[in-house]
């Protein structure tokens, strides 16, 4: 490992942790009001658009009022979404004459949009108008991430409020989150990005030779404005199908260290949030240090497996070893811009957000490479996470834990001075339950059809008896990865999966759709329950007593319970994945020396 | 606490452990094992292998009978030995109870008034003189009842008329026999006690089943227990993550069929009951019982297991100090004599004035005074002047010396009426204690005051390190006392108490523990007067003194058998230690996870042919690589692992009776000792105990 590798890690998280510490703070105040600055010049807008929609900003809501405005609101978007797109070809702003969007594939798309997810069955530059791309899609990219956020403010709230029933107003939240935070944010996010080179342009596609005499044509468009929010809400559905491998996309090896950055930038201001809106920092950075823990512990095994590159490669001569006039490892599916050390980092910072933006192809990954992600995705993507959503699944792993161990220090067990009951250990319970058995039930759906295996690109090389495919560990890892990429909303892909083929329109659209919504809103059900519950008790003050929720105590413990409840669920599916296949690849390569 | 180590019985008592063996067949039912849905899951799994071996048996089909077999008779132990913690725990309470039982179902009352009958006219003082003679078990609230010396009191119960000295020490412990009358704070009666003198009128106040001794039996053999707060939330949390397994276990399924190879039911069975937290599960209600068990081995009567569990969390603690903090009587401290006076002379004076005075304050001036002077002097000649409130004074006249001791302002008119004067170093001396919160008695003999005498009341031995331990524990201790604040405020500096609340009346000891609970904290209280009853029942945990009326022994949710106001540190310690070891067990059971994973998986899938570099061979597959522990076949590992899972419930038997020690320390230390013992020991000790089997298994060849 370079000494490169070893300074971007650590310039990174140094810059993530700066960005976060102003951003965490003044969101606290964005959402408790106290913005003053700000709000002189947002007030007269806001106004504006609470008396349009005829919202009372003083009137806050009970926990079940936030889920109904949260799902009406959701629900209503992606409708609009799915209009758009399949009318995309009587629409203006499609100078490329691309037809309407097919029924499933528009079905899956708004879907995916809706819910942070933004998987993509389809490849954006060949399928999506101008008007689709930064109407349709990119509203949603703020929209959900925007929804995402305010859940986790107010599950927040709750944890913070005492005897109250209300934890917010939706509309209010929602707004504030666009005016004070996403958009201005954006608006500067993708002036840089034009600097940087990304383009943002109206243009029709333009046609080029290649230096080999060929044509080649460029696919053009608004591809700053969409890449800013892509990155910052976490989203993660590329202009271009290559996504943040293109150079239209990621152009320079600054911008992928400012792009990496953005994808942990609001998951891990939200902890800074947390520890403000709850009065105790130490416990807000606690949970910073644990999502940092996690992430860099990632970051190594995979940094660590692709240098290695591939034992069958080396068997056969192949010089895989880092030199002046090559990155050494695993180059399979990477850029030669980015190398080993970026694409690594970049692959576990994706999927620890529920990002799903790539600059490598997952598929092509060593098979231990290629397990960090799958399993960071199944952890729920509680390491910063999707913004917001990173947060309130985090939360529930420090209600678990809490209530796991806290018994064992003679109490019943107390989070910032809330007893903890069983309405919350129901529901966060709940949470996990839904994760896992969402994700192996519709993986087990994938494995069983003849529809889902169709899609996969990886089988064996010989029949195996009592099999009329060929089944092999990563075509069973490319089911599994797209079954837990849409549960966790995540939407990066072991790409050789094929989810959209004419022949079979519906299947992955509506397996992975229905995980996708299950996936995102049960969840969100449950946070808000929690939050309601929260907000409902009495605060007990901070005491000698109180559980410890700071310091590196409770970051073990929350680590371990993280490890232990989320990961070891998906043990069993994931030795039929990437755990096998490595000890395949071992075996093989041993067997040639 | 003498009787705590009395009470506390072996755990490999026979007498308990044999029964306990039958009744764990007996808690098969399914019906029962619903309640526990952990073991829920086991038992049906297990039946289900059952049933399919035996099918498969009655066929004539081949099977692995070997180790199917023993697979299957494991299996069953983990339930077994689950209902057998549990019935252990229960065997315990029920030994504690049966003694009880037995005095219950011999006792007859003397029944002479039914309820809702009309009173006879004649006094029922006169005897037995009408009435009827029924069996314990038939009387009903209301019924008035006559109990005469020699007789059990049949029934708990308010008395209405007489007064008669009672032996308590069959609920108690305590051989004195305490004086019970009607109309006052000592007016309640508990069945199983007897009248040692005299005659009582008793109106049952409890229907039968609902007495004290009813609901001891009940409570200590588990039978009526209902699961509290924290146990329902843990089962929940418990059966959350045994749906999750469920799934995990299930997706193997699929996934094996995918690559055209099959799982064996009995295997995934195997790997479910391994996988859930059983050991947490077979435990949990042991846990329970044995937690309420302890308090009756200190004499304390829960009336739900709610109580205990809030008593883990009390966050003040509110302790009379009279009779707790205190020795309740004040005790002579300091002797201080006047100018000019000499010593040995006042203190002779001051034992002979007090020799005749039989109070508590009398006779420690006489020890304090036999101290200065070396020996006791004797005033066998003398006549005793006793103290009465008008005079406000006590003393000794022997021949012509007048020797008094009483309140200030009595001996000084006492004197000054005599013709002398007191000092002013005197009253410089009065003020000084009374400004300590002491009292001050003068002493005189004739015309001349020669001193005071310093009246202290004096903090028990060894309460200051006990409110520091509750200090360390989080927990705010709170002295309350009539006295005013300046005396309150000396004895709570002395007792290192954090609080005080001064001329305390029922009034203002509810708005005080209604103060505390409005900022969230959980307060616990004892008490034993009528006037106690509301703040009892206000509070979170309200000991309420055996001696005491039976208003407040209702308002409490706990009585106190051996009337000692300081068992409620007890009490809060056992509610910890039973919280502690729910948590302990929990977190060493999800532990244990990691281990078992490694065992059993790689075994299981090693028999899908489509990883097996020689067909046919199982070790010769990719996932026994994943046998990072080395076991000697994938047979004997899924065996090992289902051994250990079995094996370790009983292994932590005497752990979840005893409980998980309690240490009083920060709450941070604590936490990271157990997570350390709990977590670190749950994640290494199944790997080294299933490796532990997995030679014994090879070595046997049972696999």
């Amino acid at each position: 490992m370079s000494a490169r590798f070893y300074i971007l890690l650590i310039v990174f998280f140094a810059l993530v942790a700066s960005v976060a510490w102003p951003l965490g703070r003044f969101m606290a105040r964005v959402f408790a009001g106290t913005n003053n600055g700000s709000r002189k010049v947002g007030w007269p807008l806001e106004r504006v658009l609470y008396r349009w929609a005829g919202v009372d900003p003083n009137r806050e809501h009970t926990w079940k009022g936030y889920v109904m405005a949260v799902l009406g609101f959701s629900l209503l978007t992606q409708l609009i979404t799915y209009v758009l797109l399949r009318l995309q070809d009587t629409l203006p702003l499609n100078p490329a004459k691309l037809g309407a969007v097919a029924p499933w594939l528009a079905f899956n798309t708004a879907t995916s949009f809706t819910t942070n997810t933004n998987w993509q069955s389809y490849g954006g530059e060949t399928t999506m108008s101008y008007l689709s791309q930064a109407v349709a899609l990119t509203s949603h990219n703020f929209f959900s991430a925007g929804v995402g956020i305010v859940v986790a403010i107010a599950m927040i709230r709750g944890i913070a409020r005492h005897e109250t029933d209300k934890i917010g107003n939706f509309w209010v939240d929602l707004v504030r989150v666009h005016l004070y935070v996403l958009l201005p944010l954006c608006l500067f996010y993708a002036l840089f990005l034009v600097s940087q080179g990304v383009i943002q342009n109206f243009l029709h596609p333009t046609t080029w030779g290649t230096l080999d005499g060929a044509t080649q044509t460029l696919v053009q468009g608004p591809v700053a404005s969409q890449e800013a929010i892509k990155m910052l809400g976490t989203n993660g559905g590329g202009y271009f199908n290559a996504n943040s491998a293109h150079p239209f996309e990621n152009p320079t090896p600054l911008s992928n260290l400012i792009q990496l950055v953005s994808i942990f930038a609001i998951g891990g201001a939200l902890c800074v949030t947390l520890g403000e809106m709850v009065g105790n920092r130490r416990h807000g950075w606690a949970v910073f240090a644990t999502m940092t823990l996690l992430s860099v512990a990632a970051i190594l095994v995979v940094n660590h497996f692709e240098a290695q590159g591939n034992p069958l490669l080396s068997k056969m001569g192949v010089d895989q070893t880092v030199s002046a006039t090559q990155p050494g490892g695993n180059m399979e599916g990477k850029e030669l811009r980015f190398g080993i050390a970026d694409s690594s980092v970049f692959t576990v910072v994706t999927t620890d957000a529920s990002c799903g933006a790539v600059n490598t192809m997952h598929d092509s990954l060593t098979p231990i490479a290629g397990l960090v992600p799958l399993l960071n995705i199944e952890l729920g993507e509680i390491v910063f996470g999707g913004v917001g959503s990173g947060m309130y699944g985090m939360l529930i792993f420090v209600i678990l834990a809490i209530f796991l161990s806290g018994l064992m220090i003679g109490r019943t067990p107390e989070y910032v001075g809330k007893k903890l009951d069983s309405r919350d250990v129901r529901f966060a319970s709940f949470y996990i339950l839904v994760m896992a058995v969402l994700i192996l039930s519709t993986t087990s759906i994938g494995l069983m059809t003849e529809a889902g295996r169709a899609g996969i690109l990886n089988t064996a090389a010989t029949e195996i008896s009592g099999a009329p495919w060929k089944p092999h560990p990563h075509g069973f890892a490319e089911i599994l990865y797209a079954f837990s990429s849409a549960a966790g909303n995540n939407g990066s892909a072991f790409a050789g999966l094929t989810a959209y083929a004419s022949d079979h329109p519906a299947f992955y659209s509506v397996t992975l759709a229905i995980g996708m919504m299950f996936g995102r809103f049960l969840p969100i059900v449950a946070v808000l329950a929690i939050a309601g519950n929260m907000a409902k008790k009495k605060r007990v003050p901070p005491s000698p007593s109180s559980f410890p929720v700071g310091g590196g105590l409770f970051v073990a413990l929350l680590t371990g319970t993280i490890l232990l409840v989320g990961a070891l669920t998906f043990f069993p599916m994931l030795s039929f994945g990437p755990i096998v296949e490595h000890f395949q690849l071992a075996a093989a390569a041993s067997v040639a020396h | 606490m003498v009787k705590s180590k009395e009470n506390a019985r072996s755990l490999l008592d026979p007498a308990i452990l044999k029964p306990a063996v039958g009744a764990s067949f007996k808690k098969l039912n399914p019906r029962d094992m619903m309640k526990n849905p952990v073991m829920f899951v086991v038992e049906v799994g297990t039946a289900l292998v059952s049933v399919l071996y035996i099918a498969d048996f009655a066929r004539g089909r081949a099977v692995d009978s070997k180790l199917t077999l023993q697979l299957i008779i494991w299996l069953w132990f983990t339930v077994l030995f689950a209902n057998f913690a549990e019935a252990v725990a229960e065997g315990r309470g029920k030994a504690q109870a049966a003694s009880l039982r037995k005095m219950r179902t011999t006792t007859n009352a003397f029944r002479t008034l039914r309820a809702g009958g009309v009173l006879p006219p004649v006094s029922t003082g006169e005897g037995r003189a009408r009435g009827e003679i029924i069996s314990a078990t038939d009387l009903k609230k209301g019924d008035r009842i006559y109990v005469t010396a020699g007789e059990l009191v049949p029934a708990d119960g308010e008395i209405i008329e007489g007064v008669a000295s009672v032996d308590e020490s069959a609920i108690t412990g305590e051989s004195a026999p305490v004086v019970r009358e009607g109309g006052g704070d000592r007016s309640a009666v508990t069945g199983g006690t007897r009248v040692l003198s005299d005659w009582l009128v008793i109106e049952v106040r409890q229907d039968p089943g609902g007495g004290f001794i009813d609901r001891m039996i009940a409570l200590v053999e588990g039978a009526q227990r209902q699961k509290t707060p924290n146990e329902i939330a843990l089962t929940i949390l418990l059966a959350g993550l045994t749906i999750i397994f469920l799934a995990a276990t299930a997706g193997l399924v699929p996934s094996a069929r995918f690559f055209a190879g099959d799982i064996s039911i009995l295997l995934l069975v195997s790997l479910l009951v391994c996988l859930i937290p059983t050991t947490i599960g077979a435990l949990l209600s042991a846990i329970g019982i044995a937690g309420m068990d302890r308090l009756v081995q200190y004499n304390v009567i829960a009336t739900s297991g709610r109580a205990v569990e809030a008593a883990g969390d009390i966050d003040v603690l509110m302790l009379d100090k009279t009779g707790t903090i205190t020795y309740g009587s004040r005790q002579a401290f300091e002797i201080v004599a006047a100018k000019g006076v000499d010593a040995t002379l006042l203190a002779e004076v001051a034992m002979l004035s007090s020799l005749a005075d039989e109070t508590p304050e009398g006779k420690s001036i006489v020890v304090l005074a036999e101290k200065t002077l070396g020996k006791r002097v004797d005033a066998a000649d003398g006549t005793p002047v006793p103290f009465t409130a008008q005079t406000r004074m006590s003393g000794l006249d022997i021949g012509a010396r007048v020797l008094r001791k009483g309140a200030t302002d009595a001996v000084v008119k006492h004197v000054t009426g005599l013709g002398g004067v007191v000092g002013e170093d005197l009253h410089t001396e009065v003020r000084r204690i009374a400004n300590e919160g002491g009292t001050p008695l003068v002493v005189s003999e004739g015309s001349r005051a020669l001193g005071v005498v310093y009246l202290k009341d004096t903090v028990k031995p060894g309460m200051r390190d006990r409110f520091e331990r509750l200090r360390a524990m989080g927990i705010k201790t709170v002295m309350i006392t009539g006295d005013n604040p300046l005396t309150a405020k000396k004895i709570a500096e002395e007792a290192g108490v954090d609080d005080f609340l001064a001329e305390a009346t029922p009034e203002t000891k509810m708005a005080y523990i209604e103060q505390m609970q409005e900022g969230g904290r959980l307060v616990a209280m004892t008490g034993d007067g009528t006037n106690d009853a509301p703040a009892l029942a206000r509070a979170d945990v309200g000991v309420a003194m055996n001696t005491g009326t039976q208003a407040a022994k209702e308002a409490g949710n706990m009585v106190d058998l051996d009337s000692d106001p300081t068992k409620l540190i007890e009490i809060v310690e056992i509610g910890k230690q039973l919280l502690m070891t729910r948590g302990a067990l929990t977190t060493f059971s999800v532990a244990n996870d990691l281990a078992k994973y490694f065992t059993i998986l790689p075994a299981m899938l090693t028999g899908i042919a489509a990883f097996q570099v020689i067909k046919g061979d199982p070790h010769s597959s990719a996932f026994w690589t994943l046998n990072v522990m080395r076991l000697g076949t994938p047979s004997s590992a899924v065996l090992s692992a289902v051994i250990f899972n079995a094996l370790i419930i009983i292994a932590l038997i005497p752990l979840a009776l005893r409980g998980v020690k309690y240490r009083p320390m920060g709450v941070e230390r604590i936490l990271r000792r157990n997570l350390l013992v709990y977590g670190g020991g749950g994640v290494v000790l199944p790997f080294v105990g299933i490796k532990l089997i997995d030679i014994v298994v090879n070595v046997l060849h049972l696999a």
